[in-house]
């Protein structure tokens, strides 16, 4: 055993990582999203995506949607973390491919080339709700919404069909059914 | 129309109404309008230190020893850098505190300019809250609010940020009234159900131990009180950690002593050989638990504590309990009581065993060291420092370092809020400035900084503070001319490669206790020790205490880094008989 030298001890065993969708409603001032994102980075917790936006204009509430990697201990700890913060209203955690929550991500793609390579590319979107938001002679600007490795794999089969730029925004998440999250 | 006040007055109408007495601060250009208000405003009385710092630290001193929230007042830039040292202390110890700082106007803000800094930036993760005021109608709710978070759920620091056009902007004030409903951020989650649950364990446990921590003290002196009376009706032992001590009575015979990397023996081995771990108010610190994986194996656990993020985060329980300590404790008080009023009868027998198996590593008696006549050791001074003074109420306040943990070790606290040190951060330099805020709190009381030479020059400066107040405080420096933890680690883990941890330059601290107008006085020998202390006792001034030490001595016993609370290095006594090289050496 090498001998410790650390006043610190040493990491124990590390747990499996499960992927989750954290939606945290917070009071839209100013510094709020950098509270929340310096939580996140100061803990050393994990963001795969984020994305936020006033959903409530008249309480000024903003939904915060962070996917997230972590251990269950730490996924735990990432939602009693937030809900101490003082402008945090609740805090959601759905699992990934958990199968009452719609998880959606939504991404724009140009692609430059000839009109049968544009074809070919529609139709490799075709599952994903192409929308054809711009197109001239040489290029067409789609815009796509899909879950987020579908989005990847769309990305790498339209390489071959002229894909020059790519936007994307986080993952939104919502419940189905009726019922919303108190 | 109702009058309308500046920015700089409602500041001080927030804090009349909040009962505020005092304010440590220092100011500066970005908050000279609130410092030109102070004169209006008799009830308050305002503290000034010598260092942004020192106010902080004060601040927290004050905090802890009376129970009320410190309030800092700063300027903008370097104002409000220096205080993040305090803020994060505070953050870490929960201790309330309430930051006013000064920010250039706002028309400036975001401009570079003179003593401009992001100080809502730079204070948002080591404060539970900070607002940057941008309009005067905000102000008095926001100072309001800030009080309010500071104070209630798990307490902690806040900072209000105040532009100076702000403060001499007009707004109206009306008055406030203290809200009994607590925000929606504090937490008394449990039910009877929790508590019902906890004696069922509780009585069929064989193994048991309170483990205890500074939730106990923040829940108030009532909490203590019953806690006392919790271990008395269950027979049950209670150790302590660092931040907890003065929560229970230090020479009650139920009473295990500190737990933790430099906790006695008796304290360790039980938390590792428990069956029941009752955790009332701390928080599972890596100095408590050491190896987490090896950490109290056989115990199931119970956590009592106010902050659910406190619960499972290093440690995870069987029953965690979220609420008020006060008010949990005083529950099962009840519950027992009523349901199973003999429970201290029937669980004698119970747990007769256990107390046997204690008395076994008690006669350990792991706190011993070697005593000399020649050089005054440090564990020495600190009981013949205890022995003088316990008869007095005293105030005792650390540094960080050796000299802390043989304080926490050997001076025998009785009362909460009586024993003030960085534990969280770990901040040197924060005893002397924190007996300045103990001493404005308890002027009539006695209150001892005990020291270390390396500590306690990092800020010194607050000599002038106590002197200018007439803070009769007592510097207690226990002078070994090293950085003695530092050295201790160096010599167990580093081949005794003594890098950078001796001062090889230090003040003449008699001379430098005159230069600040206070008493110096040097302890050379241990029998002049015990006329010096009473001296230093009898002295009203403030006094600095230049008590030289063995300069090699190490603080024992202690859990070296990634073990388990059985593998234990005891001190001197024991190595001599079983000498650690090799093997045992990997241990460290």
């Amino acid at each position: 055993m090498v001998k410790s030298k650390s006043a610190y001890s040493d990491p124990g065993k590390k747990g499996k990582l499960d992927t989750h969708i954290i939606v945290v409603w917070v009071d839209n001032e100013a510094g709020v999203l950098a509270r929340v994102v310096g939580l996140f980075s100061g803990r050393g917790y994990n963001i795969e995506s984020l994305a936020v936006a006033e959903v409530d204009p008249k309480r000024g509430i903003s939904r915060i949607t962070i996917v997230t990697t972590g251990t269950p201990q730490v996924i735990e700890q990432i939602k009693l973390q937030l809900g101490k913060l003082v402008p945090v209203h609740k805090v959601a955690d759905f699992m990934r491919g958990d199968k009452k929550i719609i998880f959606k991500e939504m991404a724009l793609l140009k692609l430059v080339g000839n009109t049968s390579k544009r074809n070919k590319a529609l139709k490799v979107c075709k599952k994903f709700n192409p929308v054809v938001l711009d197109k001239t002679q040489k290029s067409v600007v789609l815009q796509i919404t899909a879950l987020r490795r579908e989005i990847d794999t769309v990305m790498g089969d339209l390489k071959k069909f002229g894909l020059v730029s790519v936007s994307r925004t986080g993952a939104v998440a919502m419940t189905r059914g009726s019922e919303i999250f108190k | 129309m109702s009058k309308l006040y500046t920015g700089a007055e409602i500041v001080f109408k927030c804090m009349e109404d909040q009962k505020v007495e005092f304010i440590f601060g220092y100011p500066g250009g970005a908050v000279l309008p609130i410092y030109d208000e102070l004169k209006n405003h008799d009830s308050i009385k305002h503290i000034l230190a010598r260092h942004e710092q020192g106010a902080g630290h004060a601040a927290e001193g004050y905090a802890r020893s009376c129970g009320k929230p410190g309030v800092v007042l700063v300027t903008s830039g370097p104002g409000a850098t220096n205080v993040v040292t305090a803020l994060t202390d505070a953050y870490m110890d929960s201790i309330p505190l309430v930051c006013i700082s000064g920010q250039v106007p706002t028309h400036l803000i975001g401009t570079d300019a003179f003593q401009e800094c992001d100080t809502t930036g730079i204070t948002r993760p080591c404060t539970k809250h900070n607002w940057l005021v941008k309009d005067v109608k905000d102000l008095a709710k926001t100072i309001h609010k800030a009080f309010e978070v500071a104070t209630t759920g798990r307490p902690g620091p806040v900072l209000v940020d105040i532009p100076k056009d702000i403060q001499f902007q007009k707004a109206k004030y009306t008055n406030f009234k203290k809200q009994k409903k607590l925000n929606g951020k504090s937490n008394n989650r449990f039910s009877q159900k929790d508590i019902d649950k906890l004696i069922e364990m509780m009585s069929k446990a064989k193994q048991p131990i309170f483990y205890t921590g500074g939730g106990v003290i923040n829940s108030g002196p009532k909490a203590s009180e019953q806690l006392r009376e919790l271990v008395s009706i269950t027979g049950f032992p209670i150790t302590s950690t660092l931040q907890g001590l003065g929560s229970f009575p230090g020479d009650d015979n139920q009473f295990l002593g500190m737990l933790g990397m430099h906790g006695t023996y008796e304290a360790n081995n039980a938390m590792h050989d428990c069956d029941l771990m009752i955790n009332i108010g701390a928080r599972f610190d890596d100095r408590i638990t050491g190896k987490i994986d090896e950490f109290s194996p056989k115990s199931k656990k119970v956590h009592i504590d106010i902050d659910p993020s406190s619960i499972n985060k290093n440690v995870k329980v069987d029953l965690p309990i979220v609420g008020d300590v006060s008010e949990v404790i005083s529950l099962l008080i009840k519950t027992i009581k009523k349901h199973s009023p003999n429970f201290l009868k029937s669980n004698k027998e119970n747990i007769s065993k256990w107390w046997e198996q204690i008395g076994k590593w008690r006669s350990v008696n792991s706190l011993n060291f070697i005593n000399s006549d020649k050089t005054i050791k440090p564990q020495f001074a600190i009981q013949r420092l205890y022995e003088l003074t316990k008869n007095k109420d005293t105030f005792i306040t650390t540094e960080v370092g050796q000299h802390q943990m043989w304080a926490a070790q050997h001076y025998k606290f009785d009362k909460p809020n009586r024993w003030m040190t960085s534990g969280g951060l770990g901040t040197m330099g924060y005893g002397l400035p924190a007996a300045v805020g103990v001493q404005i709190a308890h002027p009539d009381k006695l209150v001892v900084d005990i020291a270390g030479e390396a500590s306690v020059l990092m800020t010194m400066q607050e000599m002038s503070t106590a002197v200018q107040y007439n803070l009769p405080i007592k510097i207690f420096i226990l002078n070994n001319e090293y950085m003695g933890m530092v050295r201790q680690w160096q010599e167990l883990l580093h081949e005794k490669n003594y890098s950078e941890s001796y001062t090889a330059a230090l003040p003449d601290f008699v001379k430098l206790a005159e230069a600040y107008g206070c008493v110096g006085i040097r302890a050379k020998t241990p029998d002049e020790l015990d006329q010096k202390i009473q001296e230093m006792i009898d002295v009203k001034k403030p006094v600095i205490f230049d008590c030289l030490v063995d300069k090699e001595e190490n603080c024992f016993p202690m859990i070296p880094s990634g073990k388990p609370h059985n593998q234990m290095l005891l001190g001197p006594n024991d190595q001599k008989e079983n000498k650690i090289t090799g093997k045992g050496k990997t241990l460290v």
